[in-house]
């Protein structure tokens, strides 16, 4: 039996993928991914998010898990690009005392139908105070944000499409 | 009503406890007091390239922000482990520095980098956060098996392959071969749970540093306050012991975890001293699970080999254990002289041999815990047993009973000389406690009502009473293991008993009053324990090892014939008689069958007044002894539990415990049951429900209570504890020990049930239902009981 976030081995288990059909064409969802408006308003929480370079930005981040909220200074990448099919985000960021959290997904866009098909892989860390107090809701929370980040996305990639 | 020896007295201490009158370390307010909060980190293991101190300096309230560069700059040495093991090729083990405060690397979540003094906790923790760290996070490795892997990341430049030492006990060449001709042989692997202390009092202390006397004060929550100022004095250079006092004042709870010496208490000490304030630091519960030292944590395969008449010819063992990331105080003692030296358990066994590899990983370090290696050894040696009877088809009771030792003296192969004991009459007596007999019957009735009903036991052993000086020095002990009292006989009769023993839930202020209120006859509300402060007591090794009674109180009694001796010679010559004629009884002193008759006031207070004393004889009623033990002492039982396991979702349920225990003397009996309870309710946790678990990026992931499960009152059936004492022959009291035997004995009866009952032998601890719900489904036995 697997308890949710934990295998019988103790071992921690981070699996958190999903897919969206979105309708609008490939190369107009992969600028929208590369957009920083957009990233800003699709990391749940950022408060903040320059862009450094053309991949690399500093993000502001305040997140809530379990009992602890805190706020996150950090780096957000974009990596493994491949125009216009794929790439990796990555963010990581320090919360003081609270400890750090990072996060990385691949993401995969297939054309299909005349639409695109968003797929992605994440993967999320805690470490400290954060994850020592809310490691049973890593796993849900994780899935939560990345679910958020990815809605909200294709909320707006759909609205830009029909406009 | 007597309250000497063997009476059920409540305890004198708990009054205060109960009514919230008892004075621990945070209760302690200097004047000028700061509070310390730390910066730890969040990495499991990272070189610290940059402390950034500059926005937390500012910040309201700050007194200071120190790190190790700083810490070390004063001179302030390096933490250490007091007993030296050596490799069995001869090298001594890899000691790798431990700093107070972290100076290059953070090698566990947890380890302190550095701390903010201000004027209120809440500033301190605000201007921690503040404190920004640079850290290059490093890979990290968490289980002891995988840190001895070639590729692991290591921890320490001086422990190649993260090994510590590479250690054997016994002869491994004639119990090869013993287990090579045995008839029948039996192989195991073994997984000994990590374990987190949870001492209901966190750790605390408060460091007064005193510029104008040149003098530290130190309260603390310690078991041992003067192992603690020899420590902080000979090896942390913090400051000579003459101008360091320490007291450790009530402390709820040590289990072990207060023997050690912490990074907190030296920073307390200095911090201290840098900002001329009053430094207090208290744990949090979060910093309690991630800095207090773990307990158990050892992998381990073991055989046995029997001959035709199911006699044991040899046992082998090979161990991993799992030290943490820095080696704590008698951590190397735990796992090699404590552990290996107990593989004989009850049985006459001719042959063992154990192999003891002891690893860094990065985790919290791991220490003594309540049993310290004894509970890692019974485990092994009872869950063996249990199943080699299931292979042999015999029962497991005759079995043990075939291979118990039964002579003594007896020297085992692995250095311990069992001295006295009769393990039958405690495994007849929780045979009968048990109704052994009609277990089948109860199983039957269970399965009726759909439960899968088990029965398991575990005859343990354990040595206690640490420890004789000259042997533990001669195995690599820092110090020696005596305890020294003294007894101060008051003008008035009331009596005043300093001892080295610390009491921190043992209950010796009644015990230990106990003892002079056998001797003497006085109240036990007349005798006054004093302990747990270095400028009252002269000196003492404290409290662990289940000592205080087998080693502290024969300290006392060492003081006691002092004082006895003294006082009927003031009799005699006050009632001008022999002093072999004088009797102390009931608080008289006098010569039985005559009317010469005096109270014990009468002859104290001639003790100090001083006008009639026998010629050349110096005033006064007060006397010192040091009491050095002979050998350690081994208390010994049975253990046997019932359980009654839901195959429906793998809940098990305690349905009986039965204890028959053999502690030599028994001082208070309601005090005795209590540690036996306490300790089987420690042990119940271990086997049920307690485990801490590290992720592989090294975070703590049962830091909470929300994730570390403790065992409350539903889980715990109530108790069936019993007595059959043998004395302990080298000791003046007989007494052998309890403290620590339920959380030793209990494990391995709770898995021996389950198993029994759900029929499938492959379950580790902590048995959690997922786990004993899985073992059923890989058993089949679910049908079968349908």
């Amino acid at each position: 039996m697997i308890i949710p976030g934990l295998n019988c081995d103790n071992e921690y288990c981070m699996d958190i993928s999903g897919e969206h059909l979105i309708e609008a064409d490939r190369e107009h969802v992969w600028k929208l991914l590369n957009d920083p408006d957009v990233l800003k308003k699709c990391i749940p929480g950022c408060e903040s998010l320059e862009q450094n370079s053309p991949d690399t930005f500093r993000a502001k981040v305040v997140l809530k898990i379990g009992p602890m909220k805190a706020s996150f200074n950090g780096d957000v990448e974009l990596k493994d690009k491949v125009f216009p099919s794929s790439y990796r985000i990555s963010g990581e960021g320090k919360g003081g005392i609270a400890g750090f959290a990072s996060g990385d997904a691949a993401v995969n866009l297939v054309e299909e139908n005349g639409g695109t098909r968003l797929v992605y892989e994440a993967d999320a860390k805690l470490g400290g105070k954060i994850a020592q107090l809310g490691s049973r809701l890593v796993q849900s929370s994780s899935t939560k944000l990345a679910k958020q980040f990815f809605d909200t996305f294709c909320e707006i990639a759909s609205q830009e499409a029909t406009v | 009503m007597s309250e000497g020896i063997g009476a059920r007295v409540l305890r004198k201490e708990d009054k205060r406890f109960i009514t919230g009158g008892g004075r621990y370390t945070d209760d302690i307010v200097e004047p000028n007091q700061r509070y310390a909060a730390f910066v730890r980190s969040p990495h499991a293991h990272a070189k610290i390239k940059g402390i950034d101190k500059t926005a937390a300096e500012k910040m309201a309230g700050v007194e200071a922000v120190l790190d190790g560069k700083q810490l070390t700059a004063d001179g302030i040495g390096n933490i250490i482990c007091g007993w030296l093991i050596h490799s069995k090729d001869g090298s001594p083990m890899n000691m790798g520095a431990w700093s107070a405060l972290a100076t290059e690397f953070v090698r566990y979540v947890g380890d302190a980098v550095a701390v903010v003094i201000a004027d209120s906790i809440a500033n301190a923790r605000a201007a921690a956060e503040a404190v920004a760290v640079d850290y290059e996070v490093l890979p990290c490795v968490t289980r002891p098996d995988a840190a001895l892997e070639k590729g692991a990341p290591q921890l320490h430049p001086n422990a190649k392959n993260n090994l510590i030492f590479d250690w054997e006990l016994g002869d491994g060449a004639a119990t090869d071969k013993a287990i090579s001709g045995a008839a029948h042989v039996v192989e195991m692997d073994f997984t000994n749970n990590r374990l987190s202390p949870n001492a209901i009092e966190p750790r605390s202390a408060i460091a007064t540093f005193n510029a104008a006397e040149d003098h530290y004060t130190l309260y603390t929550t310690s078991q041992n306050p003067h192992l603690a100022r020899l420590v902080l004095s000979a090896f942390y250079q913090v400051a000579p012991e003459h101008k360091l006092r320490v007291i450790a004042p009530d402390v709820g709870g040590g289990f072990g975890s207060k023997i050690y010496i912490y990074p907190e208490e030296i920073v307390c000490l200095w911090a201290s001293m840098k900002t001329n304030c009053s430094v207090k630091w208290t744990s949090d519960r979060s910093e309690a699970f991630l800095t207090d030292a773990h307990g158990r944590d050892h992998i381990s395969t073991a055989k046995i080999g029997f001959d035709k008449n199911h006699k044991i010819v040899g046992l082998k063992v090979d161990t991993i254990a799992n030290l943490g990331a820095y080696m704590s105080l008698f951590s190397s003692a735990v796992p090699t002289y404590l552990y290996a030296t107990l593989l004989s358990g009850q049985y006459d066994i001719e042959n063992i041999h154990c192999n003891m590899r002891t690893v860094y990983t990065n985790t919290a370090p791991v220490d003594a815990y309540r049993g310290a290696g004894r509970p890692e050894a019974c485990f092994v040696v009872e869950r063996i047993m249990e199943t080699a009877a299931r292979k042999l088809g015999v029962d497991p009771a005759e079995l043990r009973r075939k291979n118990f030792v039964t002579e003594f003296p007896h020297q085992t192969p692995v250095i311990m000389c069992y001295d006295a004991g009769n393990f039958g009459a405690n495994l007849d007596a929780a045979l009968a406690a048990s109704d052994y007999a009609g277990f089948e019957k109860r199983r039957d009735e269970a399965a009726k009502r759909g439960k899968l009903r088990g029965i398991g036991m575990s005859s343990y052993i354990e040595a206690c009473g640490i420890a004789p000086s000259a042997a533990v020095g001669s195995l690599g002990a820092g110090v020696g293991l005596w305890e020294s009292a003294e007894v101060r006989v008051n003008p008035v009769g009331t009596i005043e008993i300093l001892t080295g023993s610390h009491s921190h839930g043992q209950g010796h202020e009644t015990t230990f009053a106990q003892l002079a209120s056998e001797r003497f006859g006085v109240p036990i509300d007349n005798v006054q324990i004093v302990h747990g402060d270095t400028d009252k007591v002269q000196f003492g090794m404290g409290t662990y090892g289940s000592r205080s009674g087998a080693v502290g109180m024969s300290a006392v009694a060492g003081a006691l014939d002092k004082v006895e001796t003294k006082a009927k010679k003031i009799a005699a010559h006050m009632l001008e008689v022999d002093e072999n004629e004088i009797v102390i009884e009931d608080a008289e002193v006098k010569v039985p069958g005559t009317n010469k008759t005096l109270g014990w006031h009468e002859v104290c207070l001639n003790a100090y007044m001083a006008h009639n004393l026998p010629e050349g004889m110096e005033p006064g009623l007060k006397e010192g002894s040091f009491y050095d033990p002979a050998n350690f002492t081994f208390p010994a039982g049975t253990y046997i539990c019932e359980v009654e396991v839901d195959p429906e979702t793998g809940h098990t349920d305690i349905v009986q415990f039965v204890a028959s225990d053999d502690f030599g003397t028994i001082i208070n009996p309601m005090i005795v049951e209590g540690q036996v309870h306490g300790g089987i309710g420690q042990g119940v946790g271990q086997a049920l429900l307690e485990e801490a678990i590290y992720d592989e990026d090294g975070q703590l992931l049962t830091g909470s209570y929300m994730d570390y499960a403790m065992p409350r009152a539903d889980d715990l059936p109530s108790y069936q504890v019993s007595h059959e004492s043998t004395l302990c022959p080298n000791n003046p009291l007989g007494i052998k020990g309890c403290g620590e035997a339920g959380a030793i004995g209990t494990p391995p009866a709770v898995i021996n049930a389950i198993t029994n009952a759900i029929g499938n032998n492959d379950l580790s601890m902590p048995a959690t239902p997922s786990k004993v719900w899985a073992a059923i489904q890989a058993s089949g036995v679910k049908q079968a009981a349908e």
